[in-house]
């Protein structure tokens, strides 16, 4: 079964100070974190893809317009409170394995060491039927 | 070509381009040459882990493909006219054909048509690398969608849209013209650089298989380089590429970041392709013409030459710089000349130059402004005005690990120095 793990993030339900303010040994070790959990779901054969995005103030809002012509609002979006900042797409075997991948990214270390918790919502990829309908 | 032995898949992806070249010249129409090579090299990886290797694995090839070829011109009205319309074109002794495996000196030749041909003017860059990477580099269709990070069905049909786009736009596939090769050489060049570049200077996704894209686009280029050994730009890109290459074990940590040139372990330098490079480029030069790429392969080069950061001929760089604005101006370049120029004459000047610059609108919305912004300021000392420009480049790159790269490098400036 495949999951999606959206990392939801959100001024409003986090709170740790924002990442311009971490120090430099905070940062890779956040980073090296997050390669190393990437590397384990690898090896453990449940990793699909894991992708981050740009920041949502590089974002544009599209819209077709007449004659399908696309119509662009650019960012920055003054009301943006929460954004996905990225996801995971994992192959496990059953959803409560997907909710265990998804705390342990959701721990990824922060400032002085401490465990962000941050949101991490988790979907399920919808599929073909496993049996005739 | 799972149940073949590595030995056999590396003399596959040898020969495909070698068989392609053939069927190419012999029947003049590459899209149903191409078909046939995949087809047959569809056979032998089905036949021959059960039969063994034939004798002569290249006709082996060739003879497949070519009764596909045949079988498909026979089968088809359209593809029947095609062929007199071809056998009218073509000169007689042209289809007095040299036996299937007869030892010509057609590889060399092949090679370069391939070339040629794949970097055909209807075809967008993207849709020329994937087409030269599967005809003249051998590589699967899902090797190269691996590498390009897409589903491998994707890349299949972006191939063969390639290959119909080519078609349908009426210029004929074959050999271009002479007085029109200079100019498809031109684009044929950039498809390699820029199949080097997805190598080089990406390194998001599986690593491993970028690396073998760099290597790939290093192997073409040497072998149009054996082609056409006098040909100054040619020698300069292969030149280009091994001395880029040559830093490539350098350029990353062991978490996989990014290490900028000044920072680099340089005894992980690769020497020898160094040398390489620098032999390619000292010939080339004074040959001429002289070329956008041998210009950059002689920064490279420069760059390689010191053993330190600090011993760095930053006037030699600068004054290459301003030959490479004259001869290929761009906003890149631009932003290169000005760390050069700061390096030689201090970080005032520099800012100085890249105020001027902002009014260039190429560069509006760019990233690499702010990061030049930052490391002069960095240089002049202003720690916390140069922390601010990393972070705002660090929001708008689209890069991962230079993001992570611009983040921790702000962050080390925002602390008090010990």
């Amino acid at each position: 079964m495949k999951y999606m793990l959206l990392m939801q993030f959100s001024a409003a339900t986090v709170d740790f100070p924002t990442i311009d303010t971490w120090t430099p040994e905070e940062l890779r070790a956040h980073i090296g974190f997050m390669g190393e959990t990437n590397r384990k779901l690898a090896a453990d054969g449940e990793f699909v893809d894991a992708q981050g995005l740009a920041m949502p103030d590089t974002a544009k809002i599209v819209r077709s317009g007449a004659n399908g012509a696309p119509v662009v609002t650019e960012g920055p979006f003054a009301e943006t409170k929460e954004w996905v900042a990225g996801w995971w797409i994992v192959d496990c075997e059953s959803p409560e394995r997907a909710v265990e991948i998804a705390a342990r990214v959701s721990a990824a270390p922060g400032p002085g060491g401490k465990p962000l918790n941050m949101p991490i919502e988790v979907r399920q990829v919808m599929s073909a039927p496993t049996e005739e309908l | 070509m799972t149940g073949l032995d590595p030995a056999a898949e590396d003399l596959l992806r040898e020969l495909a381009p070698q068989v392609l070249g053939v069927l190419t010249r012999r029947f003049g129409d590459f899209a149903a040459a191409e078909d046939a090579v995949q087809e047959a090299l569809l056979a032998a990886a089905l036949q021959w882990p059960a039969e063994g290797l034939p004798d002569r694995p290249r006709g082996w090839l060739i003879q497949v493909a070519q009764r596909r070829m045949t079988e498909e011109v026979r089968s088809e009205q359209a593809r029947r006219r095609r062929e007199d319309r071809v056998a009218g074109q073509l000169p007689a002794d042209h289809w007095a054909a040299p036996p299937a495996d007869a030892e010509d000196a057609a590889g060399r030749d092949d090679t370069l048509l391939l070339l040629f041909l794949c970097c055909h003017p209807a075809l967008s860059p993207a849709a020329a690398i994937a087409l030269t990477l599967r005809s003249v580099g051998g590589l699967t269709t899902g090797q190269i969608a691996d590498a390009f990070l897409v589903p491998e069905a994707t890349m299949g049909q972006r191939i063969s849209r390639a290959k119909q786009r080519i078609r349908s736009s009426g210029i004929p596939f074959r050999m271009p013209a002479p007085e029109d090769r200079p100019a498809r050489l031109a684009s044929v060049l950039h498809v390699l650089y820029l199949i080097f570049n997805e190598g080089y200077a990406s390194s998001a996704g599986p690593d491993l298989q970028r690396v073998e894209l760099s290597r790939e686009a290093i192997r073409l280029t040497r072998a149009l380089h054996s082609a056409l050994p006098e040909h100054s730009e040619v020698t300069g890109l292969l030149a280009l590429m091994l001395l880029n290459h040559a830093r490539s074990r350098a350029r990353t940590d062991g978490l996989g970041e990014l290490v900028p040139l000044a920072e680099q372990d340089r005894s992980r330098w690769d020497t020898e392709a160094i040398a390489e490079g620098i032999a390619l480029i000292t010939a080339a030069l004074p040959r001429g013409p002289v070329g956008p790429y041998q210009v950059q392969a002689a920064i490279a080069a420069v760059h390689d030459e010191a053993a330190t950061a600090e011993e760095t001929d930053w006037p030699q760089i600068l004054a290459l710089y301003g030959v490479l604005e004259r001869l290929a101006p761009s906003p890149v370049v631009a932003l290169n000349r000005v760390v050069a120029t700061a390096m030689v004459h201090g970080p005032a000047v520099g800012l100085a130059e890249l105020d001027a610059l902002r009014d260039d609108g190429r560069l509006t919305g760019r990233h690499r402004p702010a990061v030049v912004r930052g490391y002069l300021l960095e240089l002049s000392g202003d720690r916390a005005g140069a922390a601010e420009q990393y972070r705002a480049a660090a929001r708008h790159t689209a890069s991962l690990p230079e993001r992570h790269h611009l983040t921790i490098r702000a962050a080390r400036l925002a602390q008090p120095l010990d």
